[in-house]
């Protein structure tokens, strides 16, 4: 197998992972919320499927199945999640980066204590064929794109559709920009915000899911998932908000994070084993150089939803 | 043609605590006719129109629709009515285009299609001979196209009542024709437009009936062809009320301010100050009236230094003859600049000009309080900060009409919001937070400010405590001169009859006092002389004492006609 299509490939499928975090981000970013629980919400996202998969993963069930309840448990743990963020800051009002930071800090501590009682041989194994369609039989290539890869690029082109092209994407960013506004046009807007925020948790808590289950399908994933939340989110300003932009930081990530284990693999570059920490610190101070060339924009279309981080309180004059 | 009625209002009423907003207005509104709701500011004619527009809801009293009575308690009911309300502060989002912006909230059956919406926004622009690109992002429009697109979200849904409060308050007199020109091409085509102003000149230019409100009460109402300016005045202002405000005459009343051929833009380009030119004397209340947005705002603004004016003098005079120089404000060198220009003289009279003298034996004779000063020091007042105005050291004390916006900190309590004053004073790297409580608790109180104490957060203080406290920080400053804008606003009679008190009593130490008021009754009793403003011009002094009620109104809004004109 060719080293440069494995390297290709390798960082398309970890770039997926940046992919379902950042989309995810950018719907609750644009309904005027900056929920920084993301990362809290991957890692139970990949808490509530590997659970799922644990509970059944040996019980003979059809392999489609055993794949769709998976997921069903990564949504509904995220989407719960979710919506106590939005209880918090929609409802109570309560400040959006305390609430998220406190549910990051939740998140990965209580992913960590579940994930501790799990069999990695019964929530690895079952599924593992079904993931790799459609290219199931290429057995030789380190990783494949399995559907949950193919999954991620679609929501984004999806969510891009819908927020640029649709009637309810139109008024899911008045709600971001403007929400007094929204408001007097009779959009409910504590309804979008809430509904935004739990989608987006959701598909957020499938990019932990797709990390443990598909990428690394190993018994340590879950401890770096946490890391990659919080560079989805750096992810979000690159991309400026538009999700299918994602899509390209993502593979720029996977490139960078790759790199270093691939680099071993090319003879005309010597790479020692003390300068490999220095590579894989690649992708921290490329997300700094990112956040520092994309704040120097001056288009309005290229800012952050006009009152992300704020609450939204009718009476508030 | 028997004309249809398309809307009328029956005994409605509105309190605001216990105080009357409307008090049993009727109102008929018919097909195809501009009407026109006159009033001064606080007279109910925004609150009323709020009522039929969904905001508030009438405590008493019917809204009747096409005959049928309707209960409107939302925008949204309003809208299902077909009544649209266009509010001076525009609600757009600023990153859409003016399309989105209108097909915002509608829930048409149907695929979205930006194409469709820019089409039809096309088509309402075409009938009515608006200005306006749909496909225009709002954050790149002016005030006038803001409103334009307002108007057509209102359209656009099928509104049949527009009601426009006061639109041309921000517009310039090319916009405010156009708009004329389209709200009769709206009446033309079958529309009831309601229009809220204070400006007699455009109710006669536009509207076919008038209907005046004073006070929360319906005066009258009359059709357009039938009444002139002077009637509609004396509708608007009513009877004069006595007050008994104590005023005292002028004392030794001496230039403080020049203000000379003065001339401010807004960012917007929107000529705000046109050519003021008067002065401002101490021991002496000059008011300022105007209606409201006339640039009386502006004016004080400018003079503290938050504005920086295109063209004019701001000339203050620090009254220093034959007192010492000190070196509180200046420094060294200036005081030796200064005595080298012969500006200083000795307790006999001789000059003193420091030749040939050592720093330190400079310093002693200055701090002996030996050296005076020959003349009041004249300082240009124009492009300097606030800061550096009270580095000169000139005390202008401004209290704003922007109260926990410009003037206070809602959230910091009284001892920390007298530091806004004195935050620069203090031993080193601390703050003297001593001094700042003594006189927070001095303001408490002398003013009886009622407040649990002086480390509660000012936002919790009613509105005429606020003001206390403000007021009374501003006077504890000494000042020269002391600016005030509508600090009664929102006041009960009590505390403002203390404001008034507080007022005098600056102007009785010679203190140069600057009142901007929208009460005439009140500028007629409480000042000496009165500036009138009107959309950014003089349009003249008069003397409080001599003149009326209906002479101020009249200049109020009477000349607004001719300085458009003259722009045109």
């Amino acid at each position: 197998m060719n080293v440069w299509l494995n390297f290709l490939i390798d960082s398309l499928a970890f770039g997926a992972t940046f992919v379902y975090g950042s989309t995810g981000e950018i719907l609750t970013e644009k309904a005027g919320h900056l929920n920084l629980g993301i990362p809290g919400i991957m890692c139970m996202g990949g808490a509530g499927g590997c659970l799922v998969l644990n509970m059944i993963g040996k019980s003979g069930l059809p392999g489609a199945v055993i794949v769709i309840l998976g997921i069903m448990g990564a949504l509904v743990m995220s989407m719960a999640c979710g919506l106590l963020y939005s209880f918090l800051t929609v409802t109570l009002r309560v400040n959006q980066n305390v609430t998220g930071l406190a549910l990051t800090t939740f998140g990965s501590g209580l992913m960590k204590v579940i994930m501790s009682k799990l069999k990695a041989t019964v929530y690895l194994t079952g599924p593992k064929f079904f993931y790799r369609w459609p290219f199931a039989d290429r057995q030789d290539s380190l990783h494949c794109l399995g559907i949950l890869f193919f999954l991620a690029i679609a929501i984004a082109i999806a969510a891009g559709w819908v927020l640029m092209r649709t009637r309810v994407g139109l008024h899911l960013r008045a709600v971001g920009e403007n929400p007094a506004t929204a408001d007097a046009v009779g959009i409910n807007v504590t309804r979008y915000k809430y509904l935004t925020t739990c989608i987006g948790s959701g598909i957020a808590g499938l990019g932990g899911f797709y990390y443990i289950i598909d990428y690394m399908a190993s018994q340590e994933a879950y401890l770096s998932i946490e890391a990659f939340g919080w560079l989805s989110i750096a992810l979000v300003i690159f991309a400026l908000w538009r999700p299918p932009v994602t899509i390209i930081g993502s593979f720029v990530f996977g490139v960078l994070f790759s790199c270093s284990s691939f680099i071993t693999h090319f003879d005309w570059i010597r790479v020692t084993m003390a300068n490999k920490p220095l590579l894989r610190m690649l992708p921290y101070v490329v997300t700094i150089l990112v956040l520092i060339i994309s704040s120097i924009r001056n288009k309005r279309e290229n800012q952050p939803p006009a009152s992300l981080g704020l609450n939204y309180f009718r009476e508030d004059r | 043609m028997e004309k249809q009625l398309a809307l009328q209002l029956r005994g409605v009423t509105k309190h605001f605590g216990n105080k009357h907003a409307n008090n049993q207005v009727d109102l008929d509104v018919y097909k195809g006719e501009i009407l026109a709701i006159l009033g001064e500011n606080g007279s109910g004619k925004t609150t009323l129109m709020n009522m039929i527009a969904g905001i508030y809801y009438p405590d008493e009293g019917q809204i009747l629709i096409d005959g049928k009575e309707a209960v409107i308690r939302s925008p949204k009911d309003a809208f299902d009515h077909g009544i649209g309300m266009i509010h001076q502060h525009f609600k757009l989002v600023d990153l859409f285009t003016a399309a989105e912006n209108i097909v915002l909230g509608t829930r048409q059956e149907g695929r979205y299609s930006l194409r469709a919406v820019n089409a039809e926004v096309a088509e309402i622009v075409e009938r009515y001979g608006f200005h306006l690109d749909p496909a225009k992002k709002v954050y790149d429009m002016s005030v006038s196209e803001k409103q334009t697109v307002e108007i057509i979200k209102v359209l656009y849904r099928g509104a049949d009542i527009l009601i426009l409060d006061e639109p041309t308050a921000v517009l310039t007199p090319q916009e405010i024709s156009r708009l004329f020109d389209v709200m009769r091409r709206m009446k033309e085509d079958g529309k009831s437009i309601i229009i809220i102003t204070h400006k007699l000149n455009e109710v006669l230019e536009v509207s076919d009936r008038v209907t005046i409100l004073r006070k929360g009460d319906h005066v009258a109402t009359v059709n357009t062809r039938e009444t002139d300016e002077n009637q509609l005045t004396e509708m608007m202002v009513g009877r004069k009320v006595s007050l008994n405000i104590r005023r005292s005459e002028p004392v030794n009343a001496v230039p403080r301010i020049y203000v000379k051929d003065l001339n401010l833009y807004s960012s917007e380009g929107i000529h705000i100050l046109k050519d003021l030119t008067f002065t401002v004397r101490s021991g002496e209340i000059l008011g300022i009236a105007g209606i409201a947005g006339s640039g009386q705002r502006e004016l004080l603004e400018t003079i503290v230094g938050l504005h920086k004016p295109a063209t004019g003098t701001i000339t203050f005079i620090n009254p220093k003859k034959d007192k010492p120089v000190t070196f509180f404000h200046k420094s060294l060198k200036r005081v030796k600049e200064l005595a080298a220009q012969d500006a200083f003289h000795d307790r006999n009279m001789n000059p003193v000009s420091f030749q040939g003298m050592r720093n330190r034996d400079i310093l002693k004779w200055v701090q002996s309080e030996d050296v005076l000063f020959r003349e009041d020091e004249v300082i240009d007042l124009r492009d300097r900060t606030p800061l550096e105005i009270r580095q000169l050291g000139i005390r202008l004390s401004f209290v704003p009409e922007d109260r926990l916006g410009m003037g206070l900190v809602g959230s910091m309590d009284m001892t920390d919001n007298m530091m806004l004053r004195s935050y620069r004073k203090g031993h080193g790297i601390f703050l003297d937070r001593k001094k700042p409580q003594e006189l927070a608790e001095q303001i408490l109180r002398d003013l009886s400010v009622d407040t649990p104490g002086v480390s509660t957060p000012i936002r919790k203080l009613s509105g005429g405590n606020v003001q206390k406290v403000l007021v009374g920080r501003e006077i504890a400053f000494t000042p020269k001169v002391f600016m005030a804008a509508y600090p009664v606003r929102g006041l009960d009679i009590k505390s403002s009859y203390m404001i008034y008190d507080l007022l005098n009593q600056q102007k009785e130490k010679g203190i140069a006092v600057i009142f901007v008021g929208e009460d005439l009754d009140v500028l007629l009793e409480l000042c000496d002389r009165i500036l009138v403003m009107n959309a950014g011009s003089m349009t003249g002094i008069v003397d409080a004492r001599t003149t009326t009620k209906e002479e101020v109104g009249l200049m109020m809004t009477r000349t607004a006609r001719r300085s458009g004109e003259a722009e045109e």
